[in-house]
């Protein structure tokens, strides 16, 4: 890599000679290397899915959770740091009930970017400070309707229909294309979800992994939720059964 | 406005204001210190505390009868004794199974209900399998009351809540001072003269809440509504009845108390000004 031992690597404040910080990109390398994580927004809401990586067998299933809640109506899924990922839903929390503090109602899906976005981004501008290795997908329902958004560790983030972060991240997006998202309901996202991080999944080199789902939709009521029990288990079983049939292709 | 015209063109003078109540040296905290609990601010204003409520709801109703709590209060908020807004709900659903009914400073009940709900998303964003149910609420809400009045500054209500937690059925109320207080029939404001003693009777008849089915209960509480509605000024015919159950909870709308009540008595009398 070039930018080893040049000196331009080691802080934030300091821009390499063709306008790039090392640090923020090396940030993505901590993302790149995190169990995939996806959000697709449809129809009638947002579903997120990660593929979570079980770095012991003597963790407690379900611990280390990767979606987690930042108000009744938003989610967030991260890929990358564990410890930055709860940082982050520590301060979208924060700037939720802030949000309520202030102005009395729940916030929506573009200040809700926008202000884990800046804080994210202000992790990049100082000498004293480490950016983020994380990088973070906010699901949304608000008054206009379902939100998704993406943020990178260097705090740029956009909105977008359907997304995926981490290691399966390219295949992972190349199988979102293919689905007419806009068609679809959330139900049958969640099938989608879970295929596509089965998918994803590389057997050979990472040996297990939890899924976990959440929505927003109208089923949902607008809350912010894992997905039931039962759809979860029927949409593993179909996401397992096109697997196997991958492998036998193969 | 400086109503003096000899000062108009000059300059204000900043360590004077021209009612002459600033600064006002009594009240000034010493130099170097930054604030002294109660004793007033750098700037010389004097601390100041709620000392009367503003704008109020009269009296709140809980009742527990067999499956569940009932709870009523009318839609009235009054500003003094003008009858100012009309359509105030002053039973909130907090959670699945809690409601919280409000008498006294309607502003502080809106302030109460925010605090209620942020630690209901925090609760909610932990997902944990655990959520706060009535008597956690009561505590907490008991917590809030008793720090403020503490502060010499309360929050001036009594609250009533009612819910249904683990089977067992839920009814308390807590007023400005922090004082926590559980029993099988509330009435807090004039309602506790006026309805406490119908609903206590109605209970010792019945041989407790056990005995009483919702129906009575229901029927109870709007007699009770009737009798506060008549002989309490600060009232309105307009009231919503909230019952909690173990299905969960459900707040009516709006009922009419005036279709129960006869005012003919009144068509013949002459006096009064009539």
């Amino acid at each position: 890599m070039s930018s080893i031992g040049t000196g331009y690597d080691v802080s934030v404040s300091t821009y390499s000679p063709d306008g790039r910080v090392f640090q923020v990109e090396y940030a993505g390398k901590a993302v790149e290397n995190s169990g995939t994580a996806i959000g697709l927004r449809v129809k009638d809401g947002v579903v997120l899915a990660v593929e979570k990586l079980i770095q012991s067998k003597l963790l407690v299933p379900g611990s280390n959770r990767r979606i987690q809640s930042v108000d009744r109506h938003i989610g967030i899924a991260t890929a990358g740091l564990l410890a930055d990922g709860r940082h982050i839903v520590k301060r979208a929390r924060e700037e939720s009930q802030g949000w309520r503090d202030i102005y009395k109602q729940p916030i929506d899906g573009p200040n809700i970017a926008s202000r884990v976005g800046d804080y994210i981004a202000a992790y990049t501008l100082y000498s004293s400070v480490r950016p983020f290795g994380v990088s973070t997908i906010i699901g949304a329902m608000d008054k206009t309707g379902p939100k998704l958004y993406m943020i990178e560790p260097s705090g740029l983030y956009w909105g977008y229909h359907g997304i995926a972060i981490g290691k399966g991240r390219q295949v992972a997006k190349t199988e979102i294309e293919k689905l007419n998202l806009a068609e679809m309901t959330c139900r049958e996202a969640v099938k989608h979800a879970a295929r596509i991080i089965y998918e994803v999944h590389d057997d050979a080199k990472d040996k297990e992994f939890e899924l976990e789902l959440s929505w927003v939709c109208e089923e949902s009521g607008g809350f912010h939720q894992m997905v039931p029990k039962d759809l979860v288990e029927e949409a593993e079983q179909l996401a397992k059964a096109v697997d196997d049939d991958d492998m036998d292709d193969d | 406005m400086d109503h003096f015209p000899t000062n108009w063109g000059n300059p204000r003078n900043e360590d004077g204001e021209s009612y002459n109540t600033y600064p006002m040296a009594s009240n000034k905290v010493p130099q170097g210190v930054q604030q002294i609990a109660g004793y007033g601010h750098a700037s010389g204003h004097p601390t100041t505390h709620t000392q009367s409520p503003v704008v109020t709801g009269t009296s709140v109703l809980g009742l527990k009868f067999k499956d569940g709590v009932l709870m009523a209060a009318d839609n009235l908020a009054s500003y003094g004794s003008l009858a100012r807004f009309r359509d105030v709900e002053r039973l909130h659903k907090v959670s699945d199974f809690t409601v919280i009914g409000a008498s006294g400073d309607i502003s502080d009940f809106q302030y109460v209900k925010h605090l209620l709900d942020a630690q209901m998303i925090k609760e909610y964003n932990a997902d944990d399998g655990h959520s706060l149910a009535t008597p956690h609420v009561f505590e907490y809400l008991w917590r809030i009351m008793y720090n403020r009045r503490s502060k010499m500054n309360p929050l001036w209500n009594t609250f009533v809540l009612g819910g249904v937690h683990k089977g067992e059925n839920f009814l308390g109320a807590i007023d400005l001072k922090g004082t926590p207080y559980q029993s099988p029939s509330i009435a807090t404001g004039f309602g506790s003269h006026l309805a406490t003693p119908m609903l206590r009777k109605a209970l010792d008849n019945a041989g407790g809440s056990e005995n009483l089915t919702r129906e009575e209960a229901e029927k109870l509480l709007v007699e009770c509504m009737k009798v506060c509605w008549l002989r309490d000024a600060r009232s309105s015919f307009k009231y919503q009845i909230a019952a909690i159950t173990s299905q969960g909870v459900s707040i009516s709308e709006p009922h009419d108390l005036r279709p129960l009540t006869y005012w003919e008595h009144g068509r013949d009398v002459r006096g009064y000004g009539a």
